[in-house]
């Protein structure tokens, strides 16, 4: 019987679109229409439940199967391939160039095969490397290949299990809970009765709450029993796109009847199966056809800001290469003129003809290529790929960066960006899970009235912050537990014993961390934030008033107790939380009760009218409720009073065991599978968990709710479409009829609950929502004045709470109830359902009805609840800050709780004045931006983020965006006025922005403003934003992987950005700076040398040193020192960089490498080049040296030079350095004198032969090559040494700080710091007040210039400055 | 919401060193705490600043400066005469040899120069030929020479190495030695002889051993076939360079002198760094301690003029010298030390002074500001 009403629910309830339930705006449909005309191209389907017709076939073959295959290369093609595209390389271009060259004799330099060397090392180096990364997606791709699926197969009549890859569309795949889904797929059977199923997006959207999806309606309908082999209809829908929220399509019924489908019946690949036994569907895109392969492409190629800025000089060395080589081409032929015959000392060519001077000059200039070929410093490239490797080993090594609780390093996805982290201008960051937990925690509330603050709930989790940062030992988890608690009796004796709760949650939780696996049942598994220690006082009152319910009906029926219960109630029923045990998933249906029969427009008009009317009906009759209430027999005396809490008299010898049991019979009747029964009544509230049920929420703050309530015993136990079942704390069973949920909608603000109370039979509505939203809402009118001055005593307390929760950074929630007569609901429902089944303005008359509903409500409390703000969030705020970032915060959210958010984590300040642009009209856009921008400009200020002079700084401006408003600027062309709006604005939150709109603004700042950005987010409503920035950093650990594929650095916590980028940014930019510049110079150093011997031989192109020992000069000898400085050298130490973040802004000023850096380095190279070779000139000048013993000690000095010049710039020395130095020192000896004492005969012409050794016997090669290598430096040495002790840039004041004790380094910090910010601070005093507007007392907006589409919005508290965590920034 | 996050990692494979399922077992991917991983390795930062680098500047001055005096004083006590021969000059007693012979010519063309040497020579003096405009270091040059040839490789000397080109072959015949280098080898002979006060003309004894390095004459020249007793029937099947007078093993008659390891060839065969060379040609040795190696007085150069330089406007020169430890005359790295060692004094001063002006600002207590 009852599951036969079941089945019709459910069959009437497949009409519904459930398209609301979903709060990703990624995957928000539009509401669907299956009419809507398909796009031209379409993509049939044809089942594969049977031998197809050989033109489906055809169709069918065309379409991907299921195997992916994300590598290059295969085997046989990795060769050609891989060396096709390392050719497309310039650098690469450049050596073939060079041995192309080489290989003409007139030309040859060197030998034809030694100019080939650094071919062949780097293409073999770095194809190696190429194919290592190949193989590596391919063992990827293998194991998700190679994964289980289970497929029908028709010569089998049965569900086989088969590899995903062998999944081709048309397959017909059941998947049961909890596994992944292995194509996109068309959802036609669900093990649930309702035909809905549970998907979790959290590998493509990073959230974790679950996606309900639907059987394909019109196909349930008309066929409920679901069997494969009898499936005859044809899937048409889209061609493949990688639109994630969109999918629209057809079954083609063998009846010619068409079924129209939309997205909510897609089940996307990579998502995970929840709460459902098993669905079935028939894949409609297979392998890299489905959305989330073509949503997954590789993160773009990025060169960082520093490597580009390289690449420009590369092109001024090629320049002056050119000129080098044009001087070597003119040089010769003017030299070959000077003599009046052929002389003797130039042979004719092979063929014993004589070379005419020009055609000698042209050749001269390609020779000069080869033989200057090292000033294009190629070998930069390959050496800032090892440092980049170092950079990045490092980073990932710090322990600092390292998450204990996910057990995850910062993972660095992007291997050549590291530089870039310290130059970021621009942060870009995402709300909800970047900024925030994400997880709701119940923190506060006040009920009718009166505040319970939950003291010991705020003392529990500060236990259990700390407890978890103690947590040092994660090989003995067990020993964990009693030292916690031992922990938590030494902080407060009181708490320990309101926490009960508490402490069985730590032990959970202790074991919990060990035997975490990768598949856990729930989505909401974290009991420990969402558990909640009762308020002592609290909970003695709900006590009391449990008892009092013992003796039902005796209660007085003015005393206000049983509000309480009515609270807790509303917290436990107003809500879609989807109850499940952990070993039983159950399944759970949202949306109102209602039919979709189409009705005309003009109806709808109509039934508007009388609508009008019945709003009266209802507010009359609910000023006198006992008339009108016929079915509920014991009605309140006055709507005041607690209406649900006073049950009929006869109901009270019903209540205790006898009911709960009777209840519990209709309770197994519609539900099978609720835990079992028998245990139920036997548990006591003091162990609430033991009966292991799981919450599951679309919005963690209902969970959170859910969670408060039952901490007070009120626990909800199930929810089924019709009845809500709760344990109260005395243990017995209250289950409510559910006649209709109103959802949460943004607009509305609210949601409520429609119940039928089990024993009063009074129809209840419960609505929680926005107080601006419920505030206005309440009943106004009240019979005696007593009652209603209570209730505005009561409203104004709670008002007075719900801003101090505000101010604390809370979310707050109004929680309402109204008590109507049945006869008004169902007179309301009649209109509801007319309003439902309208197709034109649908959403605005459901909204209509909904605000009918919600009327006369009577207040019953507030809660406080916190999504917690990651640990250190305001602190990294304010240094990032500090050190010169701008940041921003794009959120989805909803305005004020991102504005809520932006105050508690600092973002927006008390003393910010704060610009509100929430408009839907273009001219007030226009005449807003007019408006702010000259009231901007009337206090003058700079941007902040530019070193304004001291002490004079005005007022900083806060700017809060909102979605749409952003959209109209977009499109009116207005981004330009927008930007500069914002850069007089110290801090911009933009909120409601959708995916697109993120990526939008990012990519307006990084093209217009010319910065670098960086985007943090956890979502893939990131993704976009995130590939937009230069820099994207993805958030790992808690949620989904999508972020941090598109990431370029994924970190597990908000706060590691702060070391991530004051520290390692910083570091990784003056070290690879440093380095690049080194680069430049050596190179230009060495090869100099070269150039200026060409002026004594003729421009003949004459190498005077080994040619052996110039490519080991390079290769070896000076190589290793530099990139050991790109990955070690330190400037300034961690400790000093985190505690003046202001010193990060050298990196953003890019004061290590500048065009002028680059000049006056290659203006030293040529320096001293010119020493090294002219001092070794004018020593042998004359003398009988020989050509290579005249290049010896030109190269030795050399080295000198360029090794000391590095040690110049190296600012510390570990060991690794010195061993470094010396070894590269020792190791050209090494290689230099047993070279030239063994090649005897090789390497013609040089013949190296004891040539070392003859230099090395003669004491002025000693002379000569201390001589040059002092003379060289000498300039570079003082001016190091005048800018150490002249200029004292802030880097410099640092270094010096970092040279002192700890403890006086740490008051000159202090000291430092306080001078910064009393010279911004004491201005802002000064300058707040006498420009503000409003009353000075009330220091927040510019209210004038705040713009809503509606009025109501503006509810002032979200705009309350948040101090909660103002001390730990100060203090570091 | 931890834990299912874990599941949810695997999918699809694409993401690298995303955490595996963190089981009991698990090894944890903390990084190590170490010195080393974590940046924090002992180091010394030394900080460049006018009072830390002063005493450098100065040990550097205090350095250099003797060192240079030193190098000045012993460049010189180094005694050297120069005289150039080209006979460019119409006055020139080589002027007609000069003017005359090229390449080709048969005959030898003689002629004298008379100098005067003010001093004596007391130590042992070196011979050098000087050459000018001479561009010994040409890339092709250099390069036109067989290595292996002149080692004593016998296929070599048979087949020389192709860089010898277009002196490779002559006539059919294997070119020994090969090359441009061997083909332009310096053939003047000069002679010096004393002119005693009482008219007679004292020939002078030159060494024209030793002026070879002693690892070119004894491991990298080399004569084929063993000590080349029968140098003549070795290089059988050879011919000589286009320009020379001569065939290789008659460059001597001295066996030990003769061939590949002629000292004047080798001495030749090393290249010259620069265009205005000297290369050592004769060594004059100190008969004893009584008498200077070369007394005051006139001179006679005899030279037989075979060398053309006018093709390149080039100058000959011989030069006598004595060498000290520092080799030949060159004022330039005394001069040049003295003068870098007076920067850093200078400089070391500059600094003092800076330091006690400005040093304050890097006193540890003002840092901050």
């Amino acid at each position: 019987m009852t599951h036969s009403i079941d089945r019709l629910s459910c069959c009437f309830r497949r009409r519904e679109n459930t398209g609301d339930s979903e709060t990703t705006p990624l995957l928000r449909a539009p509401p669907q229409d299956p009419e809507i005309p398909l796009p031209a191209a379409l993509h049939h389907v044809f089942p594969n439940n049977g031998p197809l017709s050989p033109s489906h076939k055809k169709v069918m073959d065309r379409y991907a199967g299921n195997k992916i295959r994300t590598t290059k290369y295969t085997f046989l093609s990795f060769l050609p391939k891989n060396l096709f595209q390392q050719l497309y390389r310039l650098a690469n271009i450049y050596f073939v160039f060079l041995v192309a060259i080489n290989w003409f004799p007139q030309m040859e330099v060197f030998h034809r095969e030694i100019t080939m060397l650094p071919l062949v090392i780097v293409t073999v180096a770095s194809s190696l490397k190429d194919a290592l990364e190949d193989f590596r997606r391919y063992k990827f791709d293998r194991i998700v290949n190679y994964r289980a699926a289970s497929v029908y197969d028709w010569k089998q009549q049965d569900f086989v299990l088969k590899c995903w890859k062998d999944v081709r569309v048309g397959d017909f795949v059941k998947v049961v809970c909890n596994e992944v889904i292995p194509a996109d797929i068309l959802l036609l059977n669900t093990s649930d009765p309702n035909g809905v199923c549970h998907m979790e997006t959290a590998n493509l959207d990073g959230e974790t709450n679950l996606k309900q999806r639907q059987v394909v309606r019109g196909f349930a309908a008309s066929n409920c029993s679901f069997q494969p082999e009898h499936f005859g209809g044809t899937v048409v829908c889209e061609k493949p796109n990688k639109n994630l929220t969109h999918f629209k399509g057809y079954l083609a019924m063998p009846e010619k009847k068409k079924i129209g489908f939309g997205r909510e019946s897609l089940l996307l690949r990579g998502c995970t199966m929840r709460n459902t036994d098993s669905a079935a569907g028939i894949v409609v895109y297979a392998g890299h056809e489905t959305k989330a392969m073509l949503n997954n492409k590789g993160p773009r190629y990025k060169r960082s800001k520093l490597e580009r800025k390289m690449n420009t000089d590369v092109l001024f060395c090629v320049g002056i290469l050119f000129i080098m080589c044009l001087i070597g081409a003119l040089g010769q032929y003017f030299w070959l003129g000077t003599f009046p015959s052929t002389p003797p000392f130039v042979p004719p060519d092979s063929s014993n003809v004589y070379i005419p001077p020009s055609l000698s000059g042209f050749y001269m200039f390609f020779t000069m290529i080869i033989l200057l070929q090292v000033l294009i410093p190629i070998s930069l490239y390959v050496s800032i790929e090892l440092i980049k490797v170092g950079q990045i080993f490092f980073i990932t090594n710090d322990v600092d960066l390292y998450d204990e609780e996910t057990d995850s390093r910062v993972q660095c996805r992007a291997l050549n960006i590291t530089e870039d982290l310290g130059q970021i201008q621009y942060v870009f960051s995402d709300k909800t899970g970047t900024l925030t937990e994400n997880k709701m925690v119940f923190r506060r509330c006040s009920i009718m009235g009166t505040e319970y603050c939950h003291k010991e709930n705020a003392l529990r989790l500060a236990a259990l912050d700390e407890a978890e940062s103690d947590e040092e030992d994660p090989a003995f988890p067990q020993k964990k537990v009693p030292s916690r608690l031992q922990f938590l009796k030494g902080k407060s004796a009181a708490a320990l014993r309101r926490c009960n709760s508490a402490r069985a949650r730590i032990g959970v939780r202790g074991q919990a961390e060990v035997t975490l696996s990768p598949h856990s049942d729930v989505a909401f598994s974290s009991p420990l934030e969402t558990d909640v220690a009762p308020d002592w006082r609290l909970q003695r009152i709900t006590g009391d008033e449990a008892g009092q319910m013992e003796a039902w009906g005796r209660v007085s029926r003015i005393g206000g107790g049983a509000c309480y219960m009515d609270f807790f109630l509303a917290l436990a029923v107003c809500n879609t939380v989807v109850v499940s045990t952990a070993m039983h998933p159950r399944q759970r249906v949202t949306g109102p009760l209602n039919s979709s029969t189409l009705k005309s427009l003009g109806h709808i008009q109509t039934l508007l009218k009388r609508l009008g009317s019945l709003s009266h009906v209802i507010a009359s009759l609910h000023s006198i409720p006992e008339k009108s209430g016929p079915t509920s027999p014991a009605s309140p005396a006055s709507p005041a009073g607690p209406p649900a809490s006073v049950p009929a008299g006869d109901e009270v010898d019903r209540g205790g065991v006898t009911d709960s049991g009777s209840l519990n019979t209709s309770l197994e009747d519609s539900e099978a599978d609720l835990p079992s029964s028998d245990d139920v009544p036997t548990e006591t509230s003091a162990n609430p968990n033991s009966d292991g049920l799981c919450y599951e929420a679309e919005s963690p703050d209902e969970a959170a709710l859910v969670h408060a309530a039952r901490a007070y015993g009120y626990t909800l136990l199930g929810r089924t479409p019709d009845h809500v079942t709760v344990r109260l704390p005395q243990g017995s069973l209250l289950t409510f009829e559910v006649l209709g949920t109103l959802a949460f909608n943004s607009v509305r603000k609210r949601m409520s609950v429609v119940v039928r109370h089990p024993m009063t039979n009074e129809v209840i509505i419960y609505t929680k929502g926005a107080d601006s939203a419920i505030m206005e809402r309440l009943a106004k009118s009240a019979e005696n004045q007593p009652e209603e001055n209570k209730r505005k005593r009561i409203a104004a307390k709670t008002q007075r709470h719900l801003h101090l929760y505000a101010k604390d950074g809370l979310r707050t929630l109004c929680i309402a109830k109204k008590v109507m007569s049945l006869q008004a609901y169902t007179d309301w429902l009649a209109v509801r359902q007319e309003a439902e089944s309208a197709i034109d303005n649908r959403e605005e008359l459901l909204m209509e009805t909904a605000s009918h509903l919600e009327t006369n409500l009577t207040l019953l409390g507030a809660t406080g609840i916190e999504d917690r703000l990651q640990e250190d969030v305001p602190a990294t705020i304010a240094s990032l800050r500090k050190a010169g970032i701008q940041v921003w915060v794009l959120t989805g959210d909803k305005q004020e709780t991102a504005v809520n958010i932006a105050y508690s984590c600092r973002l927006l300040d008390q003393s910010d004045v704060v610009f509100t642009l929430s408009t839907a009209s273009l001219d007030e856009c226009n005449s807003f931006l007019d408006c702010t921008l000259e009231e901007v400009k009337r206090y003058g200020v700079q941007p902040p983020w530019q070193s304004s002079p001291r002490g004079l700084r005005g007022p900083t401006f806060g700017l809060v965006l909102e979605g749409h408003t952003l959209g109209l600027l977009f499109e009116a062309g207005l981004q330009l006025r927008l930007l500069e709006l914002s850069r007089h604005c110290r801090s911009v939150l933009c909120c409601r922005v959708t995916p697109l709109q993120k990526s939008a603004v990012v990519k307006l700042v990084r093209d217009k403003l010319k910065v670098m950005t960086l985007s943090i987010g956890d979502g893939a409503n990131d993704v976009s934003m995130i590939q937009a920035a230069d820099v994207g950093v993805g958030i790992s650990g808690q949620e989904g992987m999508q972020a941090v594929m598109a990431s370029d650095f994924a970190i597990s916590h908000f706060k590691h950005l702060k070391k991530l980028l004051l520290v390692h940014g910083h570091w990784c930019y003056s070290r690879l700076a440093g380095t690049v510049i080194y680069f430049f110079y050596k190179n230009v150093a060495y090869v100099n040398l070269l150039f200026w011997y060409q002026f004594f031989c003729g421009f003949s192109g004459t190498a005077m040193i080994d040619y052996w020992l110039l490519i080991f000069f390079n290769l070896l000898f000076t190589s290793v020192p530099p990139i050991v400085f790109g990955i070690l050298d330190r400037d300034i130490s961690a400790g000093t960089l985190l505690s003046l973040p202001e010193l990060y802004k050298s990196g953003q000023n890019s004061e290590g490498y500048r065009h002028t850096t680059f000049w006056v380095a290659l203006l030293d190279a040529f320096y001293q080049s010119l020493v090294c070779f002219f001092v070794p000139y004018l020593a042998y000048q004359g003398s009988d040296i020989d050509v290579y013993s005249f290049g010896t000690p030109m190269n030795t000095a050399s080295l000198f030079t360029i090794l000391l010049h590095l040690a110049i710039e190296i600012r510390t020395w570990t060991v690794v350095h010195w061993v470094v130095m010396v070894g590269s020192v020792l190791l050209y000896f090494i290689i230099a004198l047993s070279y030239s004492a063994l090649c005897i005969n090789c390497n013609h012409p040089s013949n190296p032969y004891w040539i070392m050794e003859n230099q090395m016997a003669d004491p002025v090669f000693y002379l000569v090559c201390i001589l040059t290598t002092v003379l060289a430096l000498l300039p570079r040495y003082t001016f190091r040494v005048l800018q150490g002790t002249l200029a004292l840039s802030p880097l410099v004041r640092a270094r010096q700080l970092d040279m002192l004790s700890p403890q006086v380094r740490d008051s000159l910090i202090r000291e430092w710091r306080n001078q910064e910010s009393t010279s911004e601070a004491v201005p802002d005093q000064v300058l707040s007040s006498p420009t503000k507007p409003g009353s000075p007392t009330e220091p927040t907006v510019d209210r004038g210039l705040t713009l809503h589409k509606d009025g109501n919005e503006d509810t002032g508290n979200p705009f309350s400055p948040g101090h909660r965590r103002s001390i730990s920034t100060m203090t570091i | 919401m931890m834990a299912s996050s874990y599941s949810a990692k695997e999918e699809d494979g694409h993401h690298s060193g995303a955490p595996g399922p963190g089981g009991v077992n698990a090894k944890s991917r903390k990084p190590d705490n170490t010195a080393f991983k974590q940046q924090r390795l002992p180091a010394w930062q030394p900080i460049l600043t006018a009072g830390t680098v002063l005493p450098a500047f100065f040990i550097i001055g205090l350095l250099f400066i003797p060192i240079g005096i030193g190098l000045y004083v012993t460049s010189n006590n180094i005694k050297e005469y120069e005289i150039d021969y080209t006979g460019v000059d119409m006055s020139s007693p080589c002027f007609n040899c000069s003017q005359n012979y090229s390449w080709n010519s048969t005959k030898p063309c003689t002629c004298s120069v008379a100098f005067s040497l003010d001093q004596p020579f007391e130590s042992n003096v070196f011979m050098y030929y000087g050459l000018s405009n001479y561009y010994q270091n040409h890339r092709r040059y250099v390069k036109s020479r067989d290595d292996s040839q002149l080692n004593g490789n016998l296929n070599s000397l048979k087949d020389p190495s192709k860089e010898c080109e277009p002196y490779r072959t002559n006539d059919g015949l294997p070119i020994a030695p090969c090359g441009a280098i061997a083909n332009s080898l310096f053939n003047d002979t000069l002679e010096l002889y004393y002119n005693d006060p009482n008219g007679t003309k004292i020939p002078i004894r030159l060494v024209k051993t030793g002026i070879a390095w002693w690892t070119d004459k004894h491991v990298k020249f080399r004569n084929p076939v063993g000590d080349g007793s029968n140098l003549s029937a070795v290089f059988q099947g050879t011919t000589k360079p286009v320009n020379w007078q001569k065939y290789v093993y008659q460059l001597d008659t001295d066996p030990d002198n003769n061939g590949f390891i002629n000292e004047d060839l080798i001495v030749w065969m090393r290249t010259a760094a620069l265009p205005t060379f000297r290369k050592l040609y004769r060594i004059i040795e100190k008969q004893g301690d009584a008498t200077p190696t070369l007394p005051r007085g006139n001179y006679t150069l005899l030279i037989t003029y075979n060398y053309p330089v006018r093709s390149f406007e080039g100058r000959k020169r011989m030069i006598l010298s004595t060498i000290s430890w520092m080799g030949g005359k060159n004022p330039f790295l005394g001069i040049a030390y003295i003068t870098v060692g007076s920067v850093c004094f200078f400089l070391g001063v500059v600094l003092l002074i800076i330091h006690h002006k400005y040093g304050s600002r890097s006193n540890n207590a003002d840092i901050a500001s």
